[in-house]
């Protein structure tokens, strides 16, 4: 991953994409949101969504699952090109996190990010606060996933 | 005898504390299999990556706690609730970090309840949420509404 100095604001990244099956938001859904638009296609269909949706949790974790999974590689490009890796540090939250429209089973949904803003941490001088939107659009191009998200990043000049 | 007296309709949300819900044990176990998942960041996976990081020992994804929040709610109330989901997170503070062996207990209040003015049949009840561990230290608040069946329309649609 990078370090704050190496992040401008305006960046985005594509994260690649999820695909939901029948079975993928079922199992989440038994495990984390058992309404029954979660888990039965009827009655999904004669929901606010119409059809069987994804929870709204399995959405976001998707999209964690592949910020995440870009994170390691970058981190194994700057160690192939001989650089030191920044390991990002836990993130305070975020707002404004939007289900724009229901992801029903057999959407695939894109994630990408950009960043919105960046400022220095006051209480931790090694760290940089970075705030994101990140996105899903699905195979139609509809955006159905916004959220505004904040994470700590390692400042190269901190390292020790 | 109502048809819908045993489900919670829009008027049955008033602001003020709703209920505290749990005890919720999470194992490290739990911890593990959802970070492996949708999370698989070294703070969250081993614990000796854990130990030099910001959160100081293994903790449980952020969106894994979310997802307990999201189950306990289940559990607790919209289970039982003429939900029709819900169109985002307003605001999300992960507030300190979830750890293996937590028992979580989640209150939840309602801070205000409207009619909806686009789907009069419906009310948006607008809830906060904070977990805390066994000790009574918040791990995370959560702002987000639901939208609820108003008490004519639930009882219209169960008498089918």
């Amino acid at each position: 991953m990078r370090f704050f100095e190496d992040i401008e604001v305006g960046q985005r990244r594509e994260l690649g994409s999820f695909t939901f099956t029948a079975e993928g938001i079922k199992k989440f859904a038994a495990q984390f949101d058992p309404q029954r638009f979660h888990l039965d296609e009827e009655a999904g269909r004669k929901s606010l969504f119409g059809g069987l949706a994804a929870s709204g949790w399995h959405v976001g974790s998707a999209c964690m699952k592949l910020l995440v999974a870009d994170g390691q590689r970058l981190a194994k490009e700057a160690a192939a090109r001989g650089e030191t890796i920044a390991i990002w540090g836990p993130s305070p939250g975020f707002r404004e996190l939007r289900w724009v429209r229901p992801v029903l089973a057999g959407d695939t949904v894109s994630f990408a990010t950009e960043v919105l803003s960046m400022r220095l941490s006051s209480s931790r001088p090694e760290w940089g606060i970075l705030e994101g939107r990140n996105t899903g659009t699905n195979q139609r191009g509809e955006l159905v996933f916004s959220m505004l998200a904040t994470a700590f990043v390692p400042r190269r000049s901190g390292k020790s | 005898m109502s048809p819908v007296m045993n489900t919670l309709v829009f008027e049955d949300f008033k602001p003020g504390r709703l209920g505290s819900f749990g005890p919720r044990q999470v194992t490290r176990e739990e911890i593990l299999a959802f970070a492996a998942e949708f999370d698989p960041q070294p703070m969250h996976l081993d614990e000796e990556a854990a130990s030099r990081s910001m959160l100081k020992g293994l903790s449980g994804s952020g969106w894994h706690l979310c997802a307990l929040i999201m189950r306990m709610m289940c559990d607790g109330f919209i289970g039982r609730t003429a939900s029709l989901g819900s169109p985002g997170v307003n605001e999300l503070r992960w507030l300190a970090p979830l750890r293996p062996g937590d028992e979580l207990m989640l209150d939840v209040d309602v801070t205000r309840a409207r009619v909806s003015r686009s789907r009069p049949s419906t009310g948006i009840v607008t809830l906060r949420a904070v977990v805390n561990n066994a000790a009574g230290e918040p791990l995370c608040e959560m702002i987000s509404p639901i939208i609820v069946q108003r008490r004519d329309e639930a009882a219209a649609e169960q008498a089918g």
